[in-house]
């Protein structure tokens, strides 16, 4: 199967994302997705260059995520980063986006775009 | 012999220098010196999945008003934040090497997750821990508590009304048959609000834990009648056995 290269600015543009951080992240690509709530299996599941969605809005996230190398934490269901977070974020060099919709219709969203979560089962 | 109960002001949740996300001030002088200011006679040192700093607060805490119990902050495998204190500081390293051994084999990455040290009484470095702290130990909730009784501890998830980390947060509800001795709520809660939007906190006692990642976060709110601080008292305490008692100042200040 042909690789969809998708890129950040487009995700954004097509799924209606408030950027919160500053900066000019919104051009890297898109390796692929993943989407959980629990901190240690993003931990050890996730991939650098993957979008992350979650609820989770608090500074653990972004360690995590630059931890890893994410291209972008999508966090879902109108949770706010607070400003320490933001700052954090920026610091950090993560780009930390924000939407009303929960985490399904985002899923669903990306893979409509042709984001792909990878192998089933990964890293188990 | 133990007394007649007394009133003691404790703050069940403090952290240290070996917590990444602690500020540098939270040595043992500095937190045994804050805690007096505070008026407190009892309070727990509990770093995130370890306890490499207690023997040095208690340390720092001798021949002072002030009692510390050796503990730490279990991350459970639910990612559920739960107090475990013990009375004997070997029950606690015992209970560490147990949690050691459920952490993934990973090392701490200071940029990310900020610097462990630790340190002797007067707060000066001694090493840096290379394990990640900062993460799940693969141990269930409920295997925990069971774990933390079996060895003679106290065991208290933490900061349920926080919207991270806690009971409330992450299992949605209190698990029906919870073994735990006590639920911490944070200095935010109110119990006006707060039992209306969480009414499975009726009945349950309640302590008010400073999570203190800096010194201004102790907390002074957890009152105890007891005859000593100690393990054993806080137990009755919060059992409200043989005349003791665990009540909170719900006051504005914060």
């Amino acid at each position: 199967m042909e690789a969809v290269r998708i890129t950040l600015e487009q995700i954004i543009e097509e799924l209606g994302l408030e950027l919160v951080t500053a900066g000019d992240g919104a051009v890297r690509s898109i390796g692929g997705g993943y989407a959980s709530d629990l901190l240690s299996f993003v931990m050890s599941h996730a991939r650098a260059g993957d979008v992350w969605v979650t609820l989770q809005a608090h500074d653990n996230v972004v360690a995590v995520a630059g931890l890893i190398g994410l291209a972008a934490v999508i966090i879902t269901e109108g949770q706010r980063p607070t400003a320490g977070m933001i700052a954090r974020a920026e610091q950090e060099g993560v780009v930390l986006l924000a939407t009303a919709k929960t985490t399904f219709t985002v899923v669903a969203e990306l893979a409509a775009l042709g984001l792909s979560g990878g192998a089933d089962g990964r890293g188990s | 012999m133990s007394g007649r109960p007394r009133p003691v002001l404790a703050d069940l949740h403090v952290h240290t220098v070996l917590s990444p996300c602690a500020e540098v001030e939270m040595i043992p002088p500095l937190i045994v010196r804050r805690a007096a200011r505070l008026g407190l006679g009892l309070i727990a040192v509990t770093d995130h999945n370890a306890a490499l700093n207690a023997a040095a607060l208690i340390a720092a805490a001798e021949e002072t008003g002030l009692r510390v119990l050796p503990g730490l902050e279990l991350q459970t495998r639910e990612e559920v934040h739960l107090l475990c204190l013990f009375g004997a500081l070997e029950s606690c390293l015992a209970w560490q090497k147990e949690v050691f051994g459920r952490l993934p084999a990973l090392a701490n990455r200071e940029e990310h997750f900020g610097p462990q040290y630790v340190v002797d009484a007067t707060g000066d470095w001694l090493r840096t821990e290379e394990r990640l702290l900062a993460v799940s130990a693969e141990i269930a909730l409920d295997e925990a508590i069971d774990r933390v009784h079996a060895l003679g501890g106290l065991a208290i998830p933490a900061h349920v009304d926080r919207p991270a980390f806690s009971l409330l947060a992450n299992l949605g509800l209190i698990p029906a048959g919870l073994a735990a001795d006590a639920l911490e709520v944070t200095g935010r809660f109110r119990p006006e609000t707060g039992l209306k939007q969480w009414p499975g906190l009726q009945g349950w006692p309640l302590v008010v834990g400073g999570d203190a990642h800096r010194l201004s976060e102790m907390q002074s709110r957890t009152l105890l009648k007891i005859a000593e601080p100690t393990l054993e008292e806080l137990r009755l305490a919060l059992r409200g056995e043989e005349g003791r008692k665990v009540s909170v100042d719900w006051g504005n200040t914060d």
